[in-house]
């Protein structure tokens, strides 16, 4: 953990450097960027903006596809996927905001996978809570952060973008 | 004898979420609200290749249509499939009860089939209810209609296909036409038409076909068709229930089209983008058109649209509500 673990600014600098040096190797050619609603879609306007991606920004919600619908019922406040254009056979450049247990991710998979077959996809998270349930990695991490069982960390935003260590309990 | 209790208290939570879904009567605007905006998400799955989402998934839903329907069994059907549920569809009235086997017998059936979900249709009012009261607490119970009470889906698919033509519920005035007194329809509509708050409801229909102080359900009546539909915002004609009739309460249909079915010429007398909406199947040149109903006007098509996007809204969170009072029962020690 650094100095600047909680800097949302900062790991997103450290992201954005690291992403452009992977799409200059040209090895995902035209990549539509993806952000998982709501954390996700912040960071990754931030990113489509600052890269100067041509494809439009797509939207994901993962609401219909967790996997603890059986404990937990529907999220009330589902917003629809919008992906402004075919998935199929594209380079997707996956946001989310914090990487967990792994679980967003594999949701975010299974739903973007009902769009069509993408070439590939490609994960890029702001922080790595390394407590992984699923083996499931990024890509690309701003960087890693241990925090205690009863804690989450909360991503707030759009403007200023911030991130905040909870307690589970008053969240 | 079956003596329901208040709706609400079967249908919603403690905490006010939706565990049946039996009337749109009494409940919240939010509650309608929330049912529109996930109904809404679904809408959007259009674009999807697969338009498939595993909430249901191996989950049993049992469709117990003890009254015929075509097009509300294949939106259920549709609906329970596409939310990735196995889907039983059991025509009643051609099968155990025809055996002499009761109500009550039929479900116990289905319970040890281990069903999660019954979608209940029914030509007595408070069928579904009935079923409601008997079912485990991990069963969830969606009126698709009965006798003259409620059709609550249906509805709710008109509400979203409202909200998609007009965005706003409050400043419209909405007129509801047709065999008013044997309509489910009207009534559910006319509760959720009110709850969202809308201007202005009005009924239109000979006194033959209205039911007796329906003014106090908080609408106003017409028996005149060309006053009542005079500036109105939303047209939605009901069909004319010929099989819940007991006796002639029309002169004839041709009498009927003439004065109460909806014309061009009628029409015209609304607001000039006034929309207009059947529940289904058309009765043409009964109820309404062919002009109109195959107008650009009319919002037919898309309310069959929305009549699958509204049933799995109603079906996940129902639920979703029994999923959260299952999970509360365990903790709190109970079976």
């Amino acid at each position: 953990m650094t100095s600047n673990a909680l800097n949302a600014t900062a790991l997103l600098g450290k992201m954005e450097q690291e992403l452009s040096a992977l799409l200059s190797q040209g090895t995902r050619p035209d990549p539509m960027m993806i952000g998982i609603h709501t954390g996700g879609v912040w960071l990754a306007q931030r990113l489509h903006k600052a890269l100067k991606l041509e494809s439009p920004l797509g939207v994901l919600d993962i609401s219909f596809h967790r996997d603890d619908f059986d404990q937990s019922g529907l999220n009330p406040r589902v917003q629809p996927s919008q992906l402004p254009c075919t998935t199929e056979g594209r380079h997707i450049i996956l946001v989310d905001d914090v990487i967990m247990s792994g679980r967003t991710i594999r949701a975010a998979m299974n739903e973007l996978f009902d769009y069509g077959r993408p070439a590939s996809v490609t994960l890029v998270t702001l922080l790595d809570l390394q407590q992984r349930e699923l083996p499931i990695q990024a890509d690309i991490i701003g960087g890693t952060l241990a925090i205690d069982p009863d804690q989450i960390v909360k991503l707030t935003g759009p403007e200023p973008l911030a991130l905040e260590i909870r307690n589970r309990s008053a969240d | 004898m079956f003596e329901p209790t208040d709706p609400n208290q079967i249908q919603l939570t403690p905490e006010g979420e939706l565990k049946h879904f039996i009337t749109t009567e009494g409940l919240s605007r939010e509650l309608l609200t929330e049912i529109l905006d996930t109904a809404d998400s679904f809408v959007d799955m259009s674009a999807k290749q697969v338009k498939k989402v595993p909430l249901l998934r191996g989950k049993t839903v049992v469709n117990l249509f003890f009254e015929a329907s075509t097009r509300t069994l294949s939106t259920f059907e549709l609906a329970a499939k596409r939310l990735s549920a196995d889907v039983l569809n059991l025509n009643i009235s051609t099968s155990s009860t025809s055996k002499g086997e009761t109500l009550k017998d039929t479900l116990m059936t289905l319970h040890a089939m281990h069903s999660d979900m019954f979608v209940v249709r029914h030509s007595s009012s408070g069928a579904a209810h009935f079923i409601a009261e008997h079912v485990t607490p991990d069963v969830a119970v969606i009126n698709a209609g009965d006798g003259r009470h409620a059709h609550p889906t249906q509805a709710m698919l008109d509400m979203l296909t409202i909200r998609q033509a007009k965005g706003e519920f409050a400043p419209l005035t909405v007129a509801i036409v047709g065999d008013i007194l044997h309509s489910r329809v009207a009534r559910s509509q006319i509760h959720a038409l009110r709850t969202l708050g809308v201007k202005e409801i009005r009924v239109i229909a000979p006194n033959t076909l209205l039911p007796r102080h329906i003014e106090t359900l908080g609408v106003k009546v017409y028996t005149d068709m060309l006053q009542g539909i005079r500036d109105v915002d939303v047209v939605m004609m009901l069909r004319l229930q010929k099989e819940r009739m007991n006796s002639a309460l029309l002169p004839s249909e041709s009498e009927f089209y003439k004065l109460y079915g909806l014309t061009m010429d009628k029409l015209a007398l609304a607001k000039p983008d006034a929309v207009v909406m059947h529940p289904g199947p058309i009765n043409r040149g009964v109820e309404i058109a062919s002009s109109v109903a195959d107008g650009d006007r009319s919002l037919i098509l898309d309310q069959v649209t929305n009549g699958i996007a509204v049933r799995m809204a109603v079906m996940s969170m129902a639920m979703s509500g029994q999923t959260k009072t299952r999970a509360n029962l365990i903790q709190a020690g109970e079976s």
